[in-house]
C-alpha cells in the first residue's frame, strides 16, 4: 500500500473525518435520548457540530503561569490516539487481512491516550480544581484498566490470537458464558473510560465546575469534546469487535445489521446508565472496579481457559 | 450575516455570575432552563467555569466589592462573548441604590449588551430578552460589546485599596 493512501484513510475514511462526523452524531443520539428521558425536546440535528463551530471561533486562553506548550499539546495527543484506534478498528472491519499481528495491543493503548491527554492537561493548566479533577482521572483509569484488559484477554483466549483480524473471523465471543461475562465487565469499563456519569468526578460539574476542562477555551476545548465525541462512538465498536466476532463480520447485510444494532444497544446501555445513576465518589468506583468487576473479569478468564 | 456572529448564536453556553442577588432572578434563570421551557432546543446550555462560556448572565447588585469581582470575570472570559444583566438589581440598582456600598449600575462597570429588567424577570421574559439580542446581532443591528473597542468604562471600577 502505499503512502498516499494511507494518509488519506488516517484524513478521510475511516480515520479523521468519518470518526469525527460519526462522534458527533453519537453525541447527538446521547443528548436527544437524553432529553426525551428528561420529557424535553432537546437540541436541533446539527448541534454538536454549531457547538464545534462555535468552539473554533473562540479566543483561546492559555493561563499566565501554566505550562503552555503542554496544555495546547495535550488535547491533540488523545485527538490522535482515538482517530488512530478508529482507524485500526474499521480497517480491520473493512478487511481482516489488512491487520498486523498484535494489532490488539496497540489498540488498547491508543485508547489510553485520551485518559492521558486530559490529565496532561488539567496538571499544565495549573489551577486546583482542574488538578483535582485530574489526579481524580489517574485513580479512576487504575482502577479500570486492570478489569478491561482482563475481559479483552477473554477473546484473545478463545480465538488464541492477538490480531483483530482472527478476532473477527473465528466464532463470536459472546456466545459462550465466558464472554458474556466479560462483555459486562466490558460495559463498566467503557463507561469509565468514557467518564460519564456514574463515573465522571473527573469534571463533576457541581463540585469542580468543569474540572479538567475547566481552563481551556476555543479551539483546545472543541478537540477535548470532539475527542470525546469520536471516544463515545470508537469504545462500542471496539467492544462489537472484540465480542461479536463472526456475528457481524460475514458477508451480506445480515451481519452488519447485527453489528449496527449491537452498537446502538451499546450505546443505549451508557446513554439509560447515565441518566438513572449518580456520580460515585471516586473510593467506591475504584472498590467497584476493583472488586465486583474484576472478580467478574477474572471467571470469564478461567472459563475461557477452560472452554466454556 | 456575519460568520462569526451566527456560529456564536446557535450554540450559547451560558455562565451564571450572581452579585448578591436576592435569589429569585436565579430561581427563573434555572425555570428558563428547566424541561417546561427548555432552552437546549436552542442550543442553550448551563456551564460551570467561565472559560466555557459565551453568555454572562449577571443577577443581583454589584456593589463596590463584587464588582471587583465582576471585572474580573467579564476579563477572563474567552471572546465573543455576551453580558446579559437579568432583573431589575443590575439595571438600576432598584431599592439597593441608597445603600452604602452601592456605586453605580452594573452597566457603568462593564458594557452590557442586553437588559432585561422585571423584579424578577418571568422565564418568558428572559427567553423573550434573549431572542431578541440574537436578532439585533444576526441583522447587524448590534455589535457585542467584547467586539468593540474598549469605551473605558472599565476604568470606573473602584480599586480594592479604596473599598476595602
Amino acid at each position: 500500500m502505499s503512502g498516499n493512501t494511507i494518509f488519506l484513510e488516517f484524513l478521510l475514511f475511516p480515520g479523521l473525518l468519518f470518526t469525527a462526523v460519526a462522534g458527533l452524531l453519537t453525541s447527538w443520539v446521547d443528548r436527544k435520548v437524553t432529553a426525551l428521558v428528561q420529557m424535553r425536546v432537546g437540541p436541533p440535528f446539527l448541534q454538536p457540530f454549531y457547538d464545534i463551530r462555535k468552539l473554533f471561533i473562540k479566543e483561546t486562553c492559555v493561563p499566565e503561569d501554566g505550562a503552555i506548550g503542554l496544555f495546547l499539546l495535550a488535547p491533540l495527543i488523545g485527538f490522535a490516539g482515538v482517530t488512530l484506534a478508529s482507524m485500526i478498528l474499521w480497517r480491520t472491519l473493512l478487511d481482516f487481512e489488512a491487520t498486523f499481528v498484535g494489532d490488539l495491543i496497540v489498540l488498547i493503548y491508543l485508547l489510553i491516550l485520551p485518559a492521558l491527554g486530559v490529565i496532561l492537561g488539567s496538571f499544565a493548566s495549573r489551577n486546583p480544581l482542574a488538578s483535582l479533577g485530574g489526579s481524580r482521572e489517574i485513580k479512576l483509569m487504575i482502577a479500570y484498566e486492570l478489569p478491561l484488559v482482563l475481559a479483552v484477554l477473554v477473546p484473545v483466549i478463545q480465538a488464541n490470537s492477538i490480531r483483530l483480524g482472527d478476532l473477527l473471523s473465528g466464532p463470536a465471543p459472546a456466545a459462550t458464558l465466558s464472554g458474556v461475562l466479560a462483555l459486562l465487565a466490558g460495559i463498566a469499563c467503557m463507561q469509565a473510560k468514557l467518564t460519564i456519569v456514574p463515573f465522571d468526578m473527573p469534571e463533576a460539574e457541581t463540585e469542580l465546575s468543569g474540572g479538567v476542562f475547566m481552563e481551556y477555551s476555543g479551539p483546545p476545548l472543541a478537540m477535548f469534546k470532539l475527542t470525546r465525541a469520536m471516544m463515545l462512538f470508537t469504545m462500542p465498536v471496539f467492544l462489537v469487535v472484540l465480542f461479536f466476532g463472526g456475528a457481524v463480520s460475514g458477508p451480506g447485510w445480515l451481519p452488519k445489521l447485527t453489528g449496527f444494532l449491537v452498537w446502538f444497544l451499546l450505546v443505549a446501555v451508557t446513554i439509560v446508565l447515565r441518566n438513572t445513576t449518580p456520580r460515585v465518589r471516586t473510593d467506591q468506583a475504584v472498590r467497584f472496579f476493583w472488586g465486583p468487576v474484576s472478580l467478574v473479569a477474572a471467571l470469564a478468564v478461567i472459563l475461557a481457559w477452560s472452554g466454556w | 450575516m456575519n460568520y462569526a456572529i451566527n456560529a456564536l448564536t446557535r450554540s450559547l453556553n451560558v455562565f451564571h455570575l450572581g452579585g448578591s442577588a436576592c435569589n429569585n432572578c436565579d430561581i427563573e434563570i434555572l425555570d428558563a432552563l428547566t424541561p417546561r421551557y427548555d432552552l437546549e432546543r436552542f442550543g442553550i446550555t448551563l456551564v460551570g467555569s467561565i472559560r466555557h462560556a459565551d453568555v454572562l448572565l449577571l443577577s443581583g447588585v454589584f456593589n463596590k466589592k463584587s464588582a471587583i469581582r465582576l471585572k474580573e470575570l467579564v476579563a477572563q472570559a474567552p471572546r465573543p462573548y455576551l453580558v446579559i444583566a437579568i432583573g431589575g438589581c443590575p439595571c438600576t440598582g432598584l431599592m439597593f441604590r441608597d445603600s452604602y456600598n452601592w456605586d453605580r449600575p452594573a452597566g457603568e462597570y462593564v458594557h452590557i449588551d442586553a437588559f432585561i429588567p422585571g423584579c424578577p424577570p418571568k422565564p418568558e421574559a428572559i427567553i423573550s430578552g434573549v431572542v431578541k439580542l440574537i436578532g439585533a446581532l444576526r441583522s447587524g443591528a448590534l455589535v457585542p460589546g467584547s467586539l468593540q473597542e474598549p469605551s473605558g468604562a472599565g476604568e470606573l471600577v473602584p480599586d480594592a485599596a479604596s473599598v476595602n
